[in-house]
Protein backbone atom coordinates (compact mmCIF):
# COMPACT_ATOMS: atom_id res chain seq x y z
CA UNK A 1 0.00 0.00 0.00
CA UNK A 2 1.42 3.39 -0.96
CA UNK A 3 0.96 6.46 1.16
CA UNK A 4 0.34 9.31 -1.22
CA UNK A 5 -1.18 12.03 0.89
CA UNK A 6 0.43 11.46 4.26
CA UNK A 7 -2.73 10.13 5.89
CA UNK A 8 -3.32 6.68 7.31
CA UNK A 9 -6.98 6.47 6.35
CA UNK A 10 -6.37 3.59 3.94
CA UNK A 11 -4.39 1.71 6.54
CA UNK A 12 -6.77 -0.08 8.89
CA UNK A 13 -5.71 -2.44 11.64
CA UNK A 14 -7.44 -5.79 11.08
CA UNK A 15 -7.91 -8.18 14.01
CA UNK A 16 -9.71 -11.44 13.23
CA UNK A 17 -11.39 -9.81 10.24
CA UNK A 18 -12.51 -6.68 12.11
CA UNK A 19 -11.18 -3.32 10.94
CA UNK A 20 -10.06 -0.55 13.26
CA UNK A 21 -9.11 2.87 11.93
CA UNK A 22 -6.96 3.70 14.94
CA UNK A 23 -3.85 1.73 15.81
CA UNK A 24 -3.89 3.02 19.36
CA UNK A 25 -5.78 0.80 21.80
CA UNK A 26 -6.30 2.55 25.09
CA UNK A 27 -6.82 1.00 28.48
CA UNK A 28 -9.12 2.61 31.02
CA UNK A 29 -7.04 1.78 34.11
CA UNK A 30 -5.62 4.49 36.32
CA UNK A 31 -7.81 7.47 35.38
CA UNK A 32 -8.57 9.72 38.36
CA UNK A 33 -12.19 10.25 37.28
CA UNK A 34 -14.70 9.27 34.62
CA UNK A 35 -14.54 12.81 33.22
CA UNK A 36 -10.76 12.67 32.79
CA UNK A 37 -11.13 9.23 31.22
CA UNK A 38 -13.77 10.49 28.80
CA UNK A 39 -11.57 13.40 27.69
CA UNK A 40 -8.50 11.18 27.30
CA UNK A 41 -10.34 8.52 25.31
CA UNK A 42 -11.74 11.15 22.98
CA UNK A 43 -8.34 12.78 22.47
CA UNK A 44 -6.68 9.41 21.83
CA UNK A 45 -8.95 8.60 18.89
CA UNK A 46 -9.05 4.99 20.08
CA UNK A 47 -11.76 2.62 18.85
CA UNK A 48 -11.08 -0.20 21.30
CA UNK A 49 -10.68 0.07 25.06
CA UNK A 50 -9.84 -2.40 27.81
CA UNK A 51 -11.87 -2.90 30.97
CA UNK A 52 -11.39 -5.29 33.90
CA UNK A 53 -13.98 -7.65 35.39
CA UNK A 54 -14.64 -7.28 39.12
CA UNK A 55 -17.35 -8.05 41.66
CA UNK A 56 -20.22 -5.56 41.43
CA UNK A 57 -20.08 -2.75 43.94
CA UNK A 58 -23.65 -1.93 45.03
CA UNK A 59 -22.46 1.54 46.07
CA UNK A 60 -20.82 2.37 42.70
CA UNK A 61 -22.08 5.49 40.93
CA UNK A 62 -21.63 5.58 37.14
CA UNK A 63 -20.09 2.83 35.06
CA UNK A 64 -17.13 2.82 32.73
CA UNK A 65 -19.48 1.11 30.27
CA UNK A 66 -21.61 4.27 30.16
CA UNK A 67 -18.52 6.28 29.17
CA UNK A 68 -17.62 3.82 26.41
CA UNK A 69 -21.18 3.87 25.10
CA UNK A 70 -21.19 7.69 25.01
CA UNK A 71 -17.85 7.73 23.21
CA UNK A 72 -18.84 4.95 20.77
CA UNK A 73 -15.79 2.85 21.66
CA UNK A 74 -15.75 -0.95 21.52
CA UNK A 75 -14.97 -2.78 24.71
CA UNK A 76 -12.08 -5.22 25.16
CA UNK A 77 -12.43 -7.05 28.48
CA UNK A 78 -9.24 -8.29 30.10
CA UNK A 79 -8.45 -11.05 32.58
CA UNK A 80 -6.23 -8.86 34.74
CA UNK A 81 -5.55 -10.24 38.19
CA UNK A 82 -5.73 -13.90 37.13
CA UNK A 83 -2.83 -16.15 38.14
CA UNK A 84 -3.98 -19.45 36.61
CA UNK A 85 -5.43 -20.62 33.32
CA UNK A 86 -8.60 -21.70 35.11
CA UNK A 87 -9.19 -18.25 36.62
CA UNK A 88 -8.53 -16.55 33.29
CA UNK A 89 -10.88 -18.83 31.35
CA UNK A 90 -13.74 -18.31 33.82
CA UNK A 91 -13.15 -14.54 33.85
CA UNK A 92 -13.19 -14.46 30.04
CA UNK A 93 -16.46 -16.40 29.96
CA UNK A 94 -18.02 -14.01 32.47
CA UNK A 95 -16.85 -11.06 30.39
CA UNK A 96 -18.37 -12.55 27.25
CA UNK A 97 -21.66 -13.06 29.09
CA UNK A 98 -21.67 -9.58 30.65
CA UNK A 99 -20.49 -7.60 27.64
CA UNK A 100 -21.56 -9.64 24.64
CA UNK A 101 -18.14 -9.75 22.99
CA UNK A 102 -15.88 -12.63 21.98
CA UNK A 103 -12.81 -10.42 22.25
CA UNK A 104 -10.60 -10.95 25.27
CA UNK A 105 -7.28 -9.50 26.32
CA UNK A 106 -5.80 -12.55 27.99
CA UNK A 107 -3.62 -11.79 30.99
CA UNK A 108 -2.27 -14.53 33.25
CA UNK A 109 0.36 -13.10 35.55
CA UNK A 110 2.98 -14.92 37.59
CA UNK A 111 3.18 -12.66 40.65
CA UNK A 112 2.14 -9.25 41.93
CA UNK A 113 5.70 -7.94 42.13
CA UNK A 114 6.59 -8.10 38.43
CA UNK A 115 3.09 -8.57 36.93
CA UNK A 116 4.93 -10.55 34.24
CA UNK A 117 2.96 -13.17 32.30
CA UNK A 118 3.23 -16.83 33.35
CA UNK A 119 3.98 -18.42 29.98
CA UNK A 120 2.79 -21.94 30.86
CA UNK A 121 -0.58 -20.84 32.21
CA UNK A 122 -0.92 -18.29 29.40
CA UNK A 123 -0.60 -20.85 26.59
CA UNK A 124 -2.94 -23.25 28.43
CA UNK A 125 -5.60 -20.54 28.82
CA UNK A 126 -5.16 -19.39 25.21
CA UNK A 127 -5.76 -22.92 23.92
CA UNK A 128 -8.94 -23.33 25.95
CA UNK A 129 -10.34 -19.94 24.96
CA UNK A 130 -9.56 -20.37 21.25
CA UNK A 131 -11.32 -23.76 21.37
CA UNK A 132 -14.31 -22.02 22.98
CA UNK A 133 -14.61 -19.49 20.14
CA UNK A 134 -12.93 -16.47 21.71
CA UNK A 135 -10.85 -13.95 19.77
CA UNK A 136 -7.82 -14.13 22.03
CA UNK A 137 -5.37 -11.23 22.32
CA UNK A 138 -2.71 -12.43 24.75
CA UNK A 139 -0.52 -10.12 26.81
CA UNK A 140 2.84 -11.87 26.60
CA UNK A 141 6.51 -11.60 27.41
CA UNK A 142 8.79 -10.16 24.72
CA UNK A 143 9.81 -13.71 23.81
CA UNK A 144 9.69 -14.57 20.09
CA UNK A 145 9.31 -18.29 20.78
CA UNK A 146 6.38 -17.78 23.12
CA UNK A 147 4.79 -15.37 20.66
CA UNK A 148 5.03 -18.03 17.97
CA UNK A 149 3.43 -20.64 20.24
CA UNK A 150 0.54 -18.28 21.00
CA UNK A 151 -0.01 -17.71 17.30
CA UNK A 152 0.13 -21.47 16.66
CA UNK A 153 -2.64 -22.17 19.17
CA UNK A 154 -4.86 -19.70 17.30
CA UNK A 155 -4.52 -16.32 19.00
CA UNK A 156 -5.76 -13.44 16.81
CA UNK A 157 -2.80 -11.20 17.75
CA UNK A 158 0.18 -11.24 20.06
CA UNK A 159 0.79 -8.45 22.54
CA UNK A 160 4.38 -8.42 23.82
CA UNK A 161 5.26 -6.10 26.65
CA UNK A 162 7.69 -3.23 26.20
CA UNK A 163 8.53 -3.38 29.91
CA UNK A 164 6.60 -4.24 33.10
CA UNK A 165 3.04 -2.91 33.45
CA UNK A 166 2.89 0.66 34.68
CA UNK A 167 6.68 1.05 34.79
CA UNK A 168 6.97 3.65 32.02
CA UNK A 169 10.38 2.16 31.16
CA UNK A 170 9.61 2.03 27.43
CA UNK A 171 10.78 -0.81 25.17
CA UNK A 172 13.59 -2.62 27.00
CA UNK A 173 14.31 -5.13 24.26
CA UNK A 174 13.65 -3.66 20.81
CA UNK A 175 15.57 -6.52 19.21
CA UNK A 176 13.10 -9.10 20.52
CA UNK A 177 10.17 -6.99 19.40
CA UNK A 178 11.68 -6.88 15.90
CA UNK A 179 12.13 -10.66 15.93
CA UNK A 180 8.49 -11.12 16.93
CA UNK A 181 7.33 -8.74 14.17
CA UNK A 182 9.47 -10.48 11.51
CA UNK A 183 7.88 -13.88 12.08
CA UNK A 184 4.34 -12.99 13.08
CA UNK A 185 1.40 -13.85 10.83
CA UNK A 186 -1.03 -12.01 13.12
CA UNK A 187 -0.97 -8.39 14.32
CA UNK A 188 1.69 -7.53 16.89
CA UNK A 189 0.44 -5.06 19.48
CA UNK A 190 3.01 -3.56 21.83
CA UNK A 191 1.39 -3.71 25.25
CA UNK A 192 2.65 -2.36 28.58
CA UNK A 193 5.52 -0.27 29.82
CA UNK A 194 5.28 2.73 27.52
CA UNK A 195 5.99 6.03 29.21
CA UNK A 196 5.71 8.74 26.60
CA UNK A 197 5.03 9.46 22.97
CA UNK A 198 8.49 8.56 21.65
CA UNK A 199 8.04 5.04 23.09
CA UNK A 200 4.84 4.62 21.08
CA UNK A 201 6.52 5.94 17.93
CA UNK A 202 9.41 3.49 18.42
CA UNK A 203 6.99 0.57 18.77
CA UNK A 204 5.43 1.45 15.45
CA UNK A 205 8.82 2.07 13.80
CA UNK A 206 9.91 -1.41 14.92
CA UNK A 207 6.98 -2.74 12.90
CA UNK A 208 4.31 -3.29 15.51
CA UNK A 209 0.78 -3.08 14.11
CA UNK A 210 -0.63 -1.22 17.11
CA UNK A 211 0.08 -0.03 20.62
CA UNK A 212 -1.92 -0.67 23.78
CA UNK A 213 -1.35 1.66 26.70
CA UNK A 214 -3.17 3.09 29.69
CA UNK A 215 -1.19 4.57 32.55
CA UNK A 216 1.17 6.53 30.31
CA UNK A 217 -1.95 8.57 29.51
CA UNK A 218 -4.21 8.20 32.53
CA UNK A 219 -1.47 9.03 35.05
CA UNK A 220 0.17 11.78 32.98
CA UNK A 221 -0.15 15.29 34.40
CA UNK A 222 -2.44 16.24 31.52
CA UNK A 223 -4.05 12.97 30.37
CA UNK A 224 -5.97 14.34 27.37
CA UNK A 225 -2.86 16.11 26.09
CA UNK A 226 -0.78 12.96 26.45
CA UNK A 227 -3.55 10.98 24.73
CA UNK A 228 -3.31 13.33 21.74
CA UNK A 229 0.48 12.97 21.78
CA UNK A 230 0.15 9.18 21.70
CA UNK A 231 -2.32 9.36 18.85
CA UNK A 232 0.10 11.42 16.75
CA UNK A 233 3.07 9.28 17.78
CA UNK A 234 1.37 6.08 16.67
CA UNK A 235 0.41 7.65 13.34
CA UNK A 236 3.91 9.12 12.90
CA UNK A 237 5.65 5.88 13.80
CA UNK A 238 3.43 3.94 11.41
CA UNK A 239 4.15 6.32 8.54
CA UNK A 240 7.88 6.19 9.28
CA UNK A 241 7.80 2.39 9.22
CA UNK A 242 5.99 2.37 5.90
CA UNK A 243 8.29 5.03 4.48
CA UNK A 244 11.37 2.91 5.22
CA UNK A 245 14.09 4.41 7.35
CA UNK A 246 17.62 5.00 6.04
CA UNK A 247 20.27 2.50 7.07
CA UNK A 248 22.34 3.48 10.08
CA UNK A 249 25.96 4.40 9.25
CA UNK A 250 29.00 4.70 11.47
CA UNK A 251 30.25 7.84 9.73
CA UNK A 252 28.77 10.95 8.25
CA UNK A 253 27.56 11.08 4.65
CA UNK A 254 27.16 14.54 3.14
CA UNK A 255 23.89 15.32 1.47
CA UNK A 256 25.29 18.40 -0.32
CA UNK A 257 27.48 17.75 -3.36
CA UNK A 258 31.20 18.33 -3.07
CA UNK A 259 31.37 19.13 -6.81
CA UNK A 260 31.15 22.75 -7.78
CA UNK A 261 32.53 24.19 -4.56
CA UNK A 262 33.90 27.70 -4.97
CA UNK A 263 37.65 27.97 -4.77
CA UNK A 264 38.44 29.99 -1.65
CA UNK B 1 -30.10 -21.56 53.66
CA UNK B 2 -26.70 -19.91 53.62
CA UNK B 3 -25.06 -18.89 50.33
CA UNK B 4 -21.91 -16.89 49.64
CA UNK B 5 -22.49 -13.97 47.26
CA UNK B 6 -19.32 -12.17 46.20
CA UNK B 7 -17.50 -13.54 49.20
CA UNK B 8 -20.12 -12.45 51.74
CA UNK B 9 -22.44 -14.89 53.55
CA UNK B 10 -26.15 -14.31 52.92
CA UNK B 11 -29.11 -16.01 54.60
CA UNK B 12 -31.71 -16.55 51.86
CA UNK B 13 -35.02 -18.44 51.68
CA UNK B 14 -34.76 -21.95 50.21
CA UNK B 15 -35.30 -21.91 46.47
CA UNK B 16 -34.05 -18.35 45.92
CA UNK B 17 -33.07 -17.98 42.26
CA UNK B 18 -29.82 -16.68 40.81
CA UNK B 19 -31.89 -13.80 39.40
CA UNK B 20 -33.09 -12.76 42.86
CA UNK B 21 -29.61 -13.04 44.39
CA UNK B 22 -28.09 -10.96 41.58
CA UNK B 23 -30.82 -8.34 41.94
CA UNK B 24 -29.92 -8.02 45.63
CA UNK B 25 -26.40 -6.79 44.77
CA UNK B 26 -26.87 -5.09 41.39
CA UNK B 27 -29.70 -3.15 39.81
CA UNK B 28 -27.85 -2.87 36.48
CA UNK B 29 -30.04 -4.03 33.56
CA UNK B 30 -27.01 -5.23 31.59
CA UNK B 31 -23.24 -5.54 31.78
CA UNK B 32 -23.39 -8.05 34.64
CA UNK B 33 -22.55 -11.76 34.65
CA UNK B 34 -22.87 -14.47 37.26
CA UNK B 35 -20.92 -17.64 38.05
CA UNK B 36 -22.39 -20.30 40.34
CA UNK B 37 -19.70 -22.51 41.91
CA UNK B 38 -17.24 -21.49 39.14
CA UNK B 39 -19.65 -22.12 36.25
CA UNK B 40 -21.16 -19.28 34.22
CA UNK B 41 -24.95 -19.11 34.41
CA UNK B 42 -26.37 -17.51 31.27
CA UNK B 43 -28.63 -14.56 31.97
CA UNK B 44 -31.52 -16.37 30.25
CA UNK B 45 -31.23 -19.11 32.91
CA UNK B 46 -31.03 -16.91 36.01
CA UNK B 47 -34.75 -17.13 36.85
CA UNK B 48 -34.87 -20.89 36.44
CA UNK B 49 -31.69 -21.63 38.41
CA UNK B 50 -32.29 -22.10 42.15
CA UNK B 51 -29.51 -21.65 44.69
CA UNK B 52 -28.73 -24.41 47.16
CA UNK B 53 -27.31 -24.31 50.65
CA UNK B 54 -23.55 -23.66 50.56
CA UNK B 55 -23.51 -22.34 46.98
CA UNK B 56 -20.98 -19.69 45.97
CA UNK B 57 -22.25 -17.02 43.59
CA UNK B 58 -19.96 -14.47 41.94
CA UNK B 59 -21.56 -11.43 40.29
CA UNK B 60 -19.17 -9.43 38.12
CA UNK B 61 -19.23 -6.33 35.96
CA UNK B 62 -16.77 -4.21 34.00
CA UNK B 63 -14.66 -1.61 35.80
CA UNK B 64 -11.79 0.64 34.74
CA UNK B 65 -8.70 -1.44 34.11
CA UNK B 66 -5.96 -2.62 31.78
Amino acid sequence: MTVTDGTTRDDALVIAGEEFGSRLIMGTGGAPSMQVLREALTASGTELTTVAMRRVDPAARGSVLDVLRECGIRVLPNTAGCFTAGEAVLTAKLAREALGTNLVKLEVIADEHTLLPDPIELVEAAEQLVDDGFVVLPYTNDDPVLARRLEQVGCAAVMPLGSPIGSGLGIRNPHNIELIVERAGVPVILDAGLGTASDAALAMELGCDAVLLATAVTRAQAPATMAAAMRHAVEGGRLARRAGRIPKRRHAQASSPFEGLASM
Amino acid sequence: MKVIVNGEPHELPAGTSVAAAVAAVSAAPSGVAAALNDEVVRRASWEATPLRDGDRLEVLTAVQGG
